[in-house]
């Protein structure tokens, strides 16, 4: 029996303080965050007029009346395949940006990135840059200092994190009166659970999990592993030209340097803590903070800019050999981002097109089979239809409703005036409409009789049909 | 993220056991699991005494809570009968006629719904879940109605039932047809003559040889009852026989076994099982169900 003590196999995270750099990914990554928080915080705020019995909120779930409303677009339960659709394309469009450039998508928007982002932005500003960061973290007495520094963050922090589920919640309801409700205790309980949650989990990820969200909790990382090829763009290390770097044993013992001086300049910028130079591994989400550190350095001492760069597997050995790597268009224009692109177009083509071909006016029918018809006195034959006449103008129109495909059927509405009735704005109005067949009339006498139902909106001269089945006494 | 580091086999601890040379490691399973394990043992323990669990001789331990379903459900349609009320009360209240002209009330929207699952609850076993009906029992969706299909009439009709022994009213629905074959009011040929009258009044006869002489028969004997046009009569009860609609059947056969044996339908009074609001509901129900006078 061993008395060896078993190794852990948990292992503590190590703290990481990534230090500022300055360059164009660090430049573009400032735009996205600002562009990217810019629409989050702000949209909901936005108003669309839709006339005086919809809501005035250009963007909306609303989940109590059951409707989701896009600037001029209203979506209904039943269009959900407009959701459906907008999923493909989102999932389409991250296989296109993967297999052409990589973990763009965890690099550079991804929320756990631009809100941490945001966070570690927070923290240089009240606890200094890494090294102060670092010297903050070793000191373990908690004195005065200590303690304002990190009460300021933490308290910053909060702030930010509560804005943020705040502002999730405008999404679901009209966002003035609901920013009113909330500060004086008038919301929702729900609404007080959703902010307090999201407050809890910005507050918590973005300031304390971290990149550890991106390595153990997102599946992503394994997925869009998968996703990518040999012409993928990614970020990498030009070994074959920093290699033997400096302080290395191949250079004590005599050979000549290669580019890389040592000076840890990428390990100390990346959010995830690990060192490129060691090769693509999962942990890394293409922020490219490494190219602009590794850039900056190289001018420093004169070298050419690139030693880490996007680049992809083939133009290793290209490179070795001593040619140019391809241009990067060659890397993007393949088959499959064309595949992609082609396939994501045609979702989004199809989406347009029934975007545009859906009409203001809608029905559904359903025929009551219990019983199938009804014989009425004068002998003639009567079935009943279930119907939903949707009305989604923001006005009450006066809808007809009439029957083709056979001159024996006729159509009367339950409760109506023959057959025209008023439906009210945006609205789904059940009603029940009979259709009689005269006695010994064909529809009357034979089994089944297909004919197709009409609806149409006085007003505008709208139109949509149903096509169902009349049953008589044949059956 | 550190480095995960390698298991070496003699780093970890076996259970001292060895079959054959094969060792098994000795790993426990985290003190965090066993904890929670424990916790849940304890809550079970817990459970048992605040919640109904050991089973008795007579029955089950009812627990510190004194949880049960049965109160539950009672308890629940309490208050689903107190909140209905105060509809209940209005309903009993309203005038009928013009009750069910303003579909669009939300007291009309309550009865017609409630009188749906009362309909479902009592109707449905002889009239059918789409009150189609049967043989013998009365489609409610069409037209035709044996004794009124005014809102009042249904009412009523629901509430005393059809030749109830039990309703002892002056309006109640008490009719008979002599049985004109079996009791010996008519001879044989005079049931096949005026069994093919009455075809006639809503299709074609079996024998139209017949029908001169079956017109005398149906004046002398049923028109008191059935009019002379075949019309019927709801007072009492008497069904139209000119229409298309036949509670029995309409064939030869079976209008002659009518003739001959008459019929004696029955409906239950539900004025002693259901309240007045409910009787109301479920008038409303059927009258709404496509036949409505």
């Amino acid at each position: 029996m061993s008395q060896a003590e078993p190794e852990q196999l948990y292992a503590a995270r190590e703290p990481i303080f990534p230090k500022k750099v300055y360059g164009n990914f660090r430049n573009l990554k400032w735009i996205i965050m600002i562009v990217t928080l810019g629409i989050y915080y702000l949209t909901p705020w936005i108003r669309w007029d839709r006339g005086p019995s919809l809501p005035d909120q250009a963007v909306l779930l609303d989940l109590a009346n059951r409707r989701f409303y896009f600037f001029w677009i209203e979506i209904w339960p039943h269009e959900f395949y407009f959701i459906a659709g907008l999923l493909v394309m989102a999932g389409l469009g991250l296989f296109l940006f993967t297999s052409a450039l990589g973990r763009v998508w965890c690099g550079y928007t991804c929320p756990q990135t631009v809100w941490t982002d945001l966070f570690i932005l927070v923290e240089r500003w009240i606890e200094g840059d890494r090294n102060a960061r670092l010297r903050l973290h070793r000191q373990k007495k908690w004195d005065l200092r200590k303690a304002r520094l990190r009460l300021t963050k933490w308290v910053t922090w909060l702030v930010i994190a509560m804005a943020t589920g705040g502002a999730w919640v405008f999404y679901f309801a009209d966002a003035p009166t609901l920013f009113v409700d909330l500060f004086t205790l008038n919301a929702h309980p729900i609404a007080y659970t959703t902010v307090a949650i999201l407050t809890g989990t910005t507050f918590f990820f973005g300031g304390f999990a971290r990149e550890q969200i991106c390595i153990y909790a997102c599946p992503w990382p394994r997925i869009q592993a998968a996703m990518m090829d040999e012409d993928t763009l990614t970020v990498g290390y030009r070994e074959w030209r920093g290699e033997p770097r400096k302080h290395s044993e191949a250079v004590k013992a005599g050979e000549p340097q290669g580019d890389c001086i040592d000076c840890m300049a990428c390990v100390n910028v990346c959010p995830m803590g690990i060192d490129i130079r060691d090769g693509q591994q999962l942990e890394c989400i293409t922020c490219a903070l490494c190219i602009d550190a590794c850039d900056d350095v190289m001018a420093k001492i004169g070298k050419p800019r690139g030693l880490i760069d996007y680049m992809a597997f083939t133009d290793e050995e290209r490179e070795r050999a001593g040619k140019p790597p391809k241009p990067i268009w060659k890397h993007v224009f393949r088959p499959r981002t064309l595949l992609y692109t082609g396939l994501w177009a045609l979702v989004g083509v199809g989406l347009l097109v029934a975007l545009f071909i859906r009409t203001d006016i809608d029905m559904t029918v359903a025929p009551v089979r219990n019983p199938t018809y009804v014989t009425m006195s004068d002998g003639s034959i009567r079935n009943t239809y279930e119907i939903k006449l949707r009305n989604k103008h923001g006005e009450e129109r006066p809808f007809v409703l009439s029957v083709t495909g056979n001159p024996a059927l006729s159509v009367e509405i339950e409760g109506a005036d023959g057959q025209t009735l008023n439906v009210p704005a945006d609205t789904a109005l059940p009603v029940r409409a009979y259709v009689v067949a005269p006695n010994g009339s064909g529809p009357a006498v034979s089994d089944r009789t297909e004919f197709r139902f009409w609806v149409e909106d006085v007003n505008s001269g709208d139109r949509a049909f149903r096509d169902t089945v009349f049953n008589g006494k044949g059956n | 993220m550190a480095k995960q580091p390698e298991k070496k086999k003699d780093d970890v601890e076996t259970t001292g056991h060895s079959w054959d040379g094969i060792e098994e490691y000795n790993n426990p399973l985290p003190k965090w699991w066993v904890w929670v394990f424990y916790a849940t043992i304890i809550w079970g323990i817990g459970y048992t005494i605040a919640y109904p669990a050991w089973p008795g001789i007579n029955q089950a331990t009812s627990g510190l809570l004194n949880w049960s379903t049965r109160a539950n459900v009672a308890d629940e349609i309490e208050t689903v009968a107190e909140r209905n009320a105060p509809k209940n009360t209005a309903l009993e209240e309203v005038e009928l006629a013009s009750f069910v002209e303003d579909t669009d009330s939300e007291l009309y929207a309550y009865a017609r719904s409630s009188g749906a699952a009362i309909y479902q609850t009592w109707c449905a076993q002889c009239h059918g879940s789409g009150a189609a009906g049967a043989k013998g029992y009365p489609n409610l969706q069409d037209d035709a109605w044996l004794w009124g299909g005014t809102i009042e009439d249904i009412h009523t009709t629901i509430r005393v039932g059809v030749r109830n022994p039990e309703t002892d009213e002056d309006y109640a629905r008490v009719s008979e047809m002599p049985a004109f074959g079996a009791d010996g009011l008519l001879e044989e040929e005079q049931v096949e003559q005026v069994v093919n009258y009455v075809m006639s009044m809503s299709g074609e006869p079996k024998d139209a040889s017949l029908v001169e002489a079956g017109e005398e028969v149906y004046l002398d004997n049923c028109a008191a009852c059935h009019r002379d046009n075949g019309g019927g009569d709801p007072f009492v009860g008497a069904p139209n026989l000119a229409d298309a609609i036949w509670l029995y059947g309409g064939d030869y056969e079976t209008i002659r076994e009518t003739v001959w044996n008459s019929r004696y339908g029955n409906m239950p009074q539900w004025q002693d099982r259901l309240s007045e609001a409910e009787i109301r509901a479920v008038a409303t129900y059927v009258h709404q169900l496509g036949g409505g006078e």
